[in-house]
């Protein structure tokens, strides 16, 4: 218990806007402590990507904080920041894998922020970080490509690697950015369910955004819905209702 | 209601007004240089003539000189070549890396580096030769630097549009992991422009052997300096071996990259 | 009962990298000795080199009939050799295309834009000048060489990979040979001809600027003599306009590509 509280995620006041006088994000206040998929739902460019940007500062927000580990991650720099975010892990909806390198190197890059750039250069990596590697690639199921190219991969299985690149970090928090956006069906089921799988394990919060509303509920154990920068929603899965998507999505047509 | 009739036409008529324009000026151009150029044309006509009889003079090729001179300055010719190439690496690569907009996201900077890259490609690299003598005195030291300041441009210009044309999603992953700058640049940049980048490298290195060819004529090394000699003497057979060793040569590293390439990709 | 197994490290290091490293350090260390090369000739030469520049700078403009008279004379041979090497590579591009010639047409042709090829301009131009002697010509007859070893090739194969079916079409209306290329050929390749040909400029006006090195005229001669004489700064008052020359050819060049898009 002591250990999740101290590695809350709390967004206060979050704004953000690319063009002055355009904001995306409006005064954001989120709380994330307990473990599992929290889903965050929203039409397209409501913001949702720029949420998770923000919390990791691939993007800068305009202004507000990002609590994390006991910092506010929007004052700090350089290292500090970097130290930071190999506890925050990624996910994208293409992947973004290295597509020249091995799968089992794709998973090591996951220990990029632990080691020296020559280390890297030399692929010195630990035996820890070599052993964690194989083992979570079996338990994702992919035990066999570990020697091939990433750009061997079918979507599902980056997907797979994407994930596992992520939980290498060793993460207090996962984001992910509509990691089945780029996939079939099925296999969005299956990314979803490792990804609940592992959050669970690991007992971290996994922020996952998602178009697929009826798949969100079905992993999801908090939502949070998103519209023209505000959050418009807060709560349980069960606790969405016609009119809390209306209010989402607007209109009512797509509903039927 | 035909405003937009109107417009259109206006436009073609403008095009077509730039193109009239053009052809115009060529054709003023090419006349004026005609009536002005400062030939002689009795040269002119006699100019076949000449060539002919050169080009009878050079027969046969002169064999026995070859392993006397020529071997061992086509030997040179090549190191000046390789050597070059290596050393504008130590240029190139960081000036294509400041040079890269999603690399260093600094216009100031991407223009500074742009202007190295751009003078080093306007300056010839006989004309680097020719500065490069006067500082290190005639020879091969002159001869590899005037391929390495010539090639900067080159390989730092098509560098760095290769690295523009990577996947960002991979360099915004490999951040997002908390990796320092170097690393994302090791493991995130680096696999990406790889094929790229070695594919320039013998592309310039192939161009470098040709143009190393030639740099002796104004004493900067290398199988030119035979040439030069072999036509101040008006020793035309001599001529003759060594423009065929160097078109042997030429075409030798040609089959080189493209079978290097082969096997790379 | 957990055994904790070690995997075995995913990257052997192979070789192969390791002697990469090792061949070029042990070629650069060889070819450095080969040639006589050391730190103290290049440290020498780095005093010399802060000599030089301390003599090129301010680069000296007072001799700007001498710059003007060569700078004119490049642009003539730029411009000339472009028109004429341009024009000749229209009908041997055409002739080297294999999909409108027969072979005993289209292959020696081939061979003769490889011959123009091979050679480098310079090389091309001391023979043209121990034929027909110093000056522009030289310059000139080098240049339409090269543009046809370039362009001729370019024209060749923008030729080959047009559409038939456009050719058939006028064929089937009984047209000659002469309003097939026009009307069936040319339209294809036309914007693409234009682009091959401006690069061609730009080109023959880069090496317009060199080719006086080796006696065939224009500002390179120019260039050439000022180093001889140890003018430096009006050396760089050379290089200053063949600089400006060439960026205001290419500017030139871009615009007329826009022009005809």
């Amino acid at each position: 218990m002591a250990e999740s509280q101290q590695n809350y995620l709390q967004i206060r006041n979050l704004n953000h806007e690319y063009e002055a006088g355009k904001p995306i994000l409006r005064g954001i206040d989120l709380n994330f402590d307990q473990p599992g998929i929290i889903a965050i739902i929203g039409p397209s460019g409501t913001g949702k990507s720029t949420l998770l940007r923000c919390i990791n500062r691939l993007i800068n927000p305009t202004s507000g904080e990002v609590l994390f580990d006991n910092v506010d991650l929007t004052s700090v720099e350089g290292k500090e920041l970097r130290r930071h975010r190999r506890h925050i892990g990624m996910v994208f909806q293409e992947y973004n894998l290295v597509e020249r390198l091995t799968v089992i190197e794709n998973l090591l890059t996951g220990r990029l922020g632990y080691m020296s750039a020559w280390n890297a250069w030399r692929r010195n990596y630990t035996q820890d970080d070599i052993n964690n590697a194989f083992e979570l690639l079996e338990m994702v199921g992919l035990k066999d490509f570990a020697k091939q190219r990433a750009d061997s991969l079918s979507g599902g299985q980056r997907q797979r690697v994407g994930i596992a690149r992520a939980v290498m970090q060793d993460p207090y928090v996962l984001l992910a950015d509509e990691p089945t956006s780029s996939l079939d069906p099925k296999t969005a089921v299956e990314i979803m369910e490792l990804m609940d799988t592992l959050a669970r394990r690991k007992n971290i919060p996994a922020l996952v955004n998602i178009h697929d509303v009826s798949l969100a509920q079905r992993f999801a154990v908090r939502m949070v819905g998103m519209s023209g920068g505000h959050v418009v929603y807060d709560g349980p899965p069960e606790g969405i209702t016609e009119d809390h998507l209306k209010q989402i999505y607007g209109g009512e047509s797509w509903l039927s | 209601m035909s405003t937009i009739n109107h417009q259109w036409e206006r436009f073609t008529f403008q095009k077509k007004l730039a193109r009239f324009a053009v052809y115009l000026v060529t054709v003023a151009a090419f006349l004026a240089s005609i009536r002005t150029v400062d030939v002689i044309p009795e040269f002119f006509y006699d100019a076949p003539n000449q060539i002919s009889d050169m080009f009878s003079r050079m027969w046969p090729l002169d064999t026995a000189f070859y392993p006397i001179t020529v071997h061992a300055a086509l030997m040179e010719t090549l190191h000046i070549a390789t050597l070059g190439t290596l050393v504008t690496l130590i240029f190139a690569v960081p000036l294509a890396l400041l040079n890269a907009r999603n690399v260093v996201a600094n216009p100031v900077v991407n223009w500074i580096s742009r202007f190295f890259l751009v003078s080093s490609r306007s300056v010839n690299s006989l004309v680097w030769a020719l500065l490069f003598v006067a500082v290190f005195g005639p020879g091969v030291i002159a001869g590899v630097l005037a391929i390495a300041f010539r090639s900067v441009g080159f390989i730092g210009k098509l560098l760095a549009e290769a690295i523009e044309e990577i996947n960002m999603g991979t360099i915004e992953a490999l951040r997002a992991t908390g990796a320092s700058w170097a690393s994302v640049l090791i493991k995130g940049y680096w696999p990406q422009v790889k094929p790229a980048f070695f594919s320039i490298v013998l592309f310039r290195w192939d161009i470098n052997v040709r143009e190393s060819a030639v740099l002796g004529l104004v004493g900067a090394g290398g199988i030119g300096v035979v040439l030069n000699d072999a036509m101040n003497l008006f020793e035309w057979q001599k001529v003759s071996m060594v423009l065929f060793s160097i078109f042997a040569v030429v075409i030798l590293a040609e089959i080189l990259v493209v079978q290097i390439r082969k096997r790379m990709i | 009962m957990a055994v904790v197994k070690d995997y075995p490290n995913p990257f052997e290091r192979s070789p192969a990298n390791t002697i990469g490293v090792i061949v070029i350090a042990a070629y650069l260390i060889y070819a450095a000795i080969d040639m006589d090369l050391s730190l103290a000739r290049f440290l020498e030469g780095l005093g010399h080199g802060s000599a030089l520049l301390d003599r090129m700078f301010p680069p000296n403009f007072t001799r700007w009939e001498l710059l003007l008279d060569g700078l004119i004379e490049s642009m003539q041979i730029a411009i000339i050799s472009s028109v004429v090497g341009i024009f000749m590579s229209l009908f041997i591009g055409l002739f080297a295309a294999r999909n409108m010639m027969p072979a005993w047409v289209s292959s020696p042709t081939r061979v003769i834009i490889a011959l123009c090829r091979s050679f480098h301009p310079v090389i091309i131009a001391i023979l043209f000048v121990k034929a027909v002697g110093f000056g522009a010509l030289a310059g000139l007859l080098t240049l339409i060489v090269a543009s046809i070893g370039f362009i001729a090739k370019l024209f060749a194969e923008a030729i080959e990979e047009i559409s038939f079916k456009q050719v058939e079409a006028i064929r089937a209306t009984g047209a000659s040979f002469t309003s097939i290329v026009l009307f069936a050929v040319l339209p294809q390749v036309f914007s693409r001809f234009i682009g091959f040909s401006m690069y061609q400029l730009d080109s023959n006006l880069r090496n317009s600027t060199m080719v006086g090195i080796v006696g065939a005229g224009g500002l390179g001669g120019t260039l050439f003599s000022a180093f001889q004489r140890f003018d430096y700064d009006f050396v760089t008052a050379i290089l200053l306009t063949i600089i400006a020359i060439i960026l205001l050819g290419e500017f030139l060049s871009g615009k007329v590509r826009e022009i005809f898009q």
